[in-house]
């Protein structure tokens, strides 16, 4: 068998990949399941963007582009079929091929006929037996393409090296000689597995890997092997140097032994020579595993890695410069070490000590202030210049209360300042992470802020705004029901005649929202500020009296163009009645249906969790996000852009969490229950709790109206579970998880030590620690308490995908839009009086950092987004639930269409 | 394995002239494109040259009977734009099935009878596989480039119905030619691959891309290498590109197949470029002169004309053919060039 044959595929330009090509690269950002940010582009239907990515990937040297539109909330089909036609429009991305990735053959397939190039199927498998395999793979060739196959068959995924061997040799032998398959075009994908996770079972994921690549590039002639290489470092997330090691020697080895193409991240990626020999060693023992303590051991050295890369070199150059550069230096790069002896030295060389804040302070800010809003400078570097000015100001503030004595003044920061903004959370929301870092943004901008804290009543944000005369109220809010609070201040700032610039601001908020219902509620200017970044510009233009006339009239003819549109646009929407959909519900083959007995069922506390425990489960992106950095975790951190401060965030918040962890700070609490559960009346769930004998508790579950295509079914959640009337007894949970506890506490210290940055950061962890928790909850729930699970085993990134067995949505989410199920859960499980997390008039919880939610365990239950709905299925609610149709009108108000149901 | 493929490694086949060119002198008129039977027609039929089979039948007949005489071995059906696509511009996606089986019967019958006359050389009738007048990979709408005409499940069928009808008729292969869009290509690959499936034919394939102008693509915007790759799943007679460009624009694109395909390699070129009239003066001896070229390295297996081509230039180019051996027919030679 001397010939050789080559893989060719092709898009525009061909791609020949021989034996003796170079390792293969897979651009991976243009799949909604990896990147956050293009799953957000393609639900937000912004395409054009979601093309730069493409584009991006495709100049950064991606040879191949992956595209995945696997996501519960987006019609796969259609988006696979419109990325792949606009991207046919775009030579500098489509000179590439395709390699189109879906778990579904009805996506593969849709893809297939959109190519023009000799594209990459990613993936089929045994998975579903050997008459499915077939018939796929023989249309396949007939469509022109090659394809990746899984080492997965009908009893699982291969996660040793014999199953691999086994699979691969079954699946080629099935494809050449069954299909006439050209072996050159099977690419197979052995399942790349962490290693070095501590667990006995994981040790030999790596070696098995490369030895079963051996195996097939010697027994199977012409194939080629991929994988995604990031997955065998995922117990060495953050701890970047290492986990670029592991990469380099995995692909080391598992090059030599024939994978040559692959999904890997160039920025993590260290040049194997480079690696120093001692760490070198290190990985090897783990990646090879040469050692029984070779995990232990890459540890410890691990811990050493990141410290001394953190130490490198402090230049102190910068003292030699003359003061106002050093102040300007302190503020730019937030270094606090110096500060107060630098201002004491500026103090003796003014009049009035108010002087060292109007000249150098204020010269120092304006830099930062030029920097940020010329994208220089980010975020999370912002609020450290804050921290330094915050304590330059607060040295002073002795000295200028002496000065006050003969000459009244105002305090500090308020004199010059360009205008007073009045911050607020609104009534029934606790949430103040994003209002703070406006705060402290429009502050390093000399704006003098007033801010009224979480839970505001509107009554007290318009006294506040008269007594205090300010220049222009923001409000934020992150949970549904805020949205009304705002619309109501809205209006009563016009029947009250202001005439100051409203900002609105918060996760829930949208553009959308504000142009519909806020708006045309108030005749001044209503700005939605989408992040803290553009507050400066928008505050800016709106105070200044050239120019606010002007962007008022334009941003009121936007928004007014946005609701024509947005009005046109919603119109195209066709909606079925209630009982239709009901006809049209998701139906489970009850029969077969595996269901499973919880192990313990009734309700768990858990009281003082150690929250060491929930490292391993955190979610960094998301984090990332809340301090304007965008990108995924952890390839954020060695970003082109905003690695650097990416990194350095990382490391601050590293820093805090250990103190968290060390010292106690904060407590993580829960509840949670299981119980018999059954459908009834299509859409509510009763259950059954221990509490006082037995009590029937119903969930109400809300169900998507929007007309589906063919063959698609109207979800509610209560199609997740059995009917009564099926006669089988089916289970359900709820739960609520905090870390909160301890939060307000620190933050609050933190600000008294004019520590902003900080106080934002514990927030913002206690947050990362609450969702850890849900996910740690939710395993364990799956794995012991209910246990229909016990076999799991999932990364990390894995469980960020959300990869597991059932699901657990949370009220106030796209699967159960209503706040008010809240309630139910505080009553079921008593949440109160369990583990003292409480629920504000507009349901949100308090702490702040808590997380509430369903769980549903039946293999087919699937995240969904209910859409909108309309007033019949309203109506309905209210009826079902016995409350009246204006107080479910009122929750529910954010997802109502005024559209009639059509049939 | 039909003789067709036998004769390929033997000798170059030559392929017949354009069609259109030569029904120009018939000075057919509309009513002549209607015949009795479509006197009634709603809309104008003149320029629908496909009709011609059912309506001029005699004229077709004679046209394919002129090439074989010139020295062609194979002739195209005259079905080019016989599919329910492009019969839709003339309301008759219902007459593809008879278009098709009546074109391909009128050459076969030619080709027995002229095989007949000369039993040392064999007549072979290509069943031709239009474009059609839509694109599968692009959007005729600047504004909406996610927009498309026409989806490969429509040409999937309608390339179906036609490969089904050629074959009825009794082609001896089949076309897929003058190929602008690749996506369009593979549909009728993908029909075509089925259909000898169900019907458990083994008819052979060729495939003819049409490389559009100097920046040496197609179309869609395909290499001539990316292009080979796209098509090459469906085991094929031969690859090749026709139309758009002359004799002697085509050699380095000829060059790149030759080098990367193990299949046969075709070429039926137009009479060189148009002038300003949008007409076709390269004489037949010019353009036989170029093809030499292709002789004298090697590159083809098949050679034949496409617009502005005429029986003279046909005969000149088969006069040069003669002298050379066919281009040889290693397996994987693919492999050995890497």
């Amino acid at each position: 068998m001397g010939e050789k044959r080559a893989l060719k595929l092709s898009g525009l330009e061909p791609l020949v990949i021989t034996p003796e090509s170079n390792f293969i690269n897979v651009g991976e950002r243009t799949n909604v399941a990896g990147s956050k940010k293009f799953l957000r582009l393609i639900n937000e239907e912004e395409f054009e963007e979601a093309l730069n990515i493409a584009r991006e990937q495709v100049e950064g040297g991606a040879q191949i582009i992956d595209v995945n539109m696997d996501d519960g909330l987006i019609d796969g089909k259609a988006a696979m079929v419109k990325f792949l036609n606009l991207i046919a429009s775009e030579p500098d991305i489509s000179r590439v091929p395709v390699m189109i990735d879906s778990s579904k053959w009805e996506i593969l397939e849709a893809g297939l006929q959109v190519v023009q190039g000799k594209c990459v199927v990613n993936s089929v498998s045994l998975k579903e037996g050997e008459e499915e395999f077939l018939k796929q793979a023989r249309k396949i060739r007939r469509y022109g393409a090659a394809v990746i196959i899984m080492a997965f068959d009908e009893v699982g995924q291969a996660d040793n090296y014999e199953r691999r061997i086994e699979i691969a040799k079954r699946s080629y032998d099935l494809l050449t000689q069954k299909v006439n398959f050209p072996p050159e075009d099977i690419i197979f994908d052995l399942n790349i597995f962490p290693v070095g996770t501590g667990m006995e079972e994981h040790r030999k994921n790596a070696i098995h890997y490369i030895e079963a690549t051996r195996w097939v590039k010697e027994n199977l002639p012409h194939v080629s092997l991929s994988g995604g290489v990031s997955n065998v470092s995922f117990s060495f997330r953050g701890n970047n140097p290492v986990r670029e090691a592991m990469h380099s020697v995995f692909l080391y080895h598992a090059i030599q032994a024939g994978m040559n193409m692959g999904i890997v991240n160039p920025a993590l990626l260290e040049v194997y020579d480079n690696i120093p020999k001692d760490l070198l060693e290190h990985v090897e023992d783990v990646i090879l595993d040469r050692r029984d303590d070779a995990t232990e051991r890459l540890l410890t050295f691990a811990e050493q890695v990141v410290a001394t890369k953190k130490e490198n070199k402090q230049d102190l150059s910068w003292r030699e410069n003359p003061l106002q550069e050093r102040i300007t230096h302190a503020l730019v790069k937030g270094i606090d070490s110096y500060i107060t002896e630098d201002i004491e030295e500026a103090r003796r060389q003014v009049d009035k000590p108010i002087e060292v804040i109007e000249g150098p302070l204020m010269i120092g800010m304006n830099v930062v202030g030029d920097l940020f809003g010329s994208g220089k400078m980010f975020l999370p570097q912002v609020v450290k210049s804050a921290r330094v000015m915050k304590k330059a100001v607060a040295y002073l503030l002795p000295f200028i209360d002496e000065e006050k004595a003969s000459a009244p003044h105002a305090p500090s920061g308020g004199r010059g300042a360009k205008g007073k903004v009045l911050l607020a959370t609104v009534k029934g929301d606790v949430h103040d992470i994003g209002k703070n870092i406006v705060g402290v943004v429009l502050g390093c901008n000399n704006y003098e802020i007033v801010d009224l804290g979480v839970m505001v009543p509107p009554e007290k944000i318009i006294e506040t705004a008269k007594t205090e005369n300010v220049d222009i109220i923001g409000l934020s809010g992150l949970i549904t029901p805020s949205l009304d609070e705002m619309v109501h201040l809205a209006a009563e700032m016009e029947r009250q005649d202001f005439h100051i610039p409203l900002l609105i601001g918060g996760a829930t908020t949208s553009k959308a929202h504000t142009a519909v219902k806020i708006d045309p509620q108030y005749k001044q200017a209503v700005v939605h500020v989408n992040d803290a970044s553009r507050a400066v510009t928008i505050v800016g233009d709106l105070l200044k009296e050239s120019s606010r006339k002007k962007y008022m009239d334009d941003l009121k003819a936007e928004y007014d163009k946005f609701r024509q549109n947005f009005h046109k646009r919603s119109k195209v929407k066709e909606y079925l009645s209630i009982e239709e959909t009901r006809k049209n519900k998701f139906r489970i083959d009850w029969k077969n249906s595996e269901i499973t007995k919880p192990k313990n069922l009734g309700v768990q506390v858990i009281e003082d969790l150690e929250l060491e425990k929930l490292e391993r489960y955190i979610d960094w992106s998301p984090f990332f996000r809340s301090w304007e950095l965008h990108g995924r975790f952890p390839e954020i951190l060695k970003d082109e852009v905003v690695g650097e401060q990416a990194s350095s965030l990382f490391a601050d918040a590293q820093a805090l969490l250990k103190r968290i962890f060390k010292e106690n700070l904060l407590k993580a609490k829960a509840v949670y229950g299981l119980f018999p559960a059954n459908a009834v009346n299509d859409d509510d769930v009763e259950i059954v709790t221990p509490q006082k004998g037995r009590k029937l508790h119903t969930f109400r579950t809300l169900r998507q109206q929007l007309k589906k295509y063919e063959g698609k079914p109207n979800f509610a959640l209560a199609d997740f579970v059995a009917p009564k009337d099926s006669g089988i007894q089916d289970y359900m949970g709820c739960f609520c998880v905090t870390a909160g506890f301890g939060t307000d506490e620190l933050a609050k210290k933190f600000e008294a030590e004019h520590d902003d940055y900080n106080s934002i950061m514990i927030k913002a962890l206690a947050d990362r620690l609450a969702e850890a928790f849900a996910e740690y909850l939710h395993e364990k729930v799956r794995k012991e308490d209910w246990g229909y699970a016990a076999d799991e085993r999932l990364s990390n990134e894995e469980l960020i995908k959300e990869s597991y067995k059932g699901i657990r949505p949370a009220p106030g989410y796209p699967a159960c839009p209503d706040h008010l199920e809240k309630q139910t859960i505080w009553k079921v499980l008593d949440v109160d009086k369990r583990i003292g997390v409480i629920l504000t008039e507009s349901l949100a919880m308090w702490p702040a950092a808590s997380v509430s939610g369903y769980y549903f365990g039946n293999p087919e239950a699937r995240y969904f987004g209910v859409g909108k709905i309309c007033r019949d299925q309203v109506d309905d609610f209210a009826t079902r639930k016995g409350i009246a149709t204006e107080e479910a009108e009122k929750w529910l108000s954010p997802t109502i269409t005024d559209e009639l149901p059509k049939n | 394995m039909s003789k067709l493929e036998d004769l390929l490694s033997k000798k170059i086949l030559i392929l017949d002239g354009a069609m259109g060119t030569m029904l120009q002198d018939y000075k057919f008129k509309e009513t002549d494109f209607r015949g009795n039977r479509f006197q009634d027609w709603p809309v104008p039929l003149q320029g629908n040259n496909d009709l011609l089979s059912i309506t001029q039948p005699q004229a077709i007949a004679e046209i394919h009977r002129k090439y074989f005489l010139a020295g062609a071995d194979i002739v195209e059906t005259n079905t080019f734009s016989a599919t329910s696509v492009a019969m839709a511009d003339y309301q008759m996606q219902e007459l593809v099935y008879e278009l098709n089986y009546e074109s391909a019967r009128i050459a076969k019958e030619v080709a027995v009878a002229v095989t007949a006359e000369d039993p040392q050389k064999p007549r072979f009738v290509a069943g031709a596989i239009g474009p059609t007048n839509k694109t599968a990979s692009m959007s005729p709408n600047v504004n909406d480039p996610g927009y498309r005409a026409v989806t490969f499940d429509d040409l999937y069928k309608a390339y179906k119905e036609q490969a089904r009808a050629l074959i009825d008729g009794g082609v001896d292969v089949l076309l897929v030619e003058t190929v602008f869009d690749t996506l369009n290509a593979k549909a009728a690959l993908f029909a075509i691959d089925e259909l000898k499936e169900e019907l458990a034919v083994e008819i052979p394939v060729m495939i003819s891309g049409t490389i559009t102008d100097a920046s040496g693509r197609t179309l869609s915007g395909q290499t001539a290498e990316a292009f080979l790759i796209s098509v090459s799943h469906i085991p094929l007679l031969s690859v090749g590109f026709n139309c758009a460009l002359g004799a002697k624009q085509l050699t380095p694109h000829l060059e790149v197949l030759s080098q990367k395909t193990s299949y046969g390699v075709s070429a039926y070129p137009n009479a060189g470029l148009p002038n300003a009239f949008g007409e076709y003066e390269q004489s037949p001896e010019e353009m036989a002169n170029q093809t030499r070229e292709y002789l004298e390295r090697g590159l083809v297996n098949i050679l034949g004309g496409c617009c502005g081509t005429t029986p003279a230039h046909i005969k000149a180019i088969a006069e040069v053919a003669s002298e050379y051996p066919s281009r040889s027919l290693k397996k994987n030679l693919q492999s050995e060039i890497l």
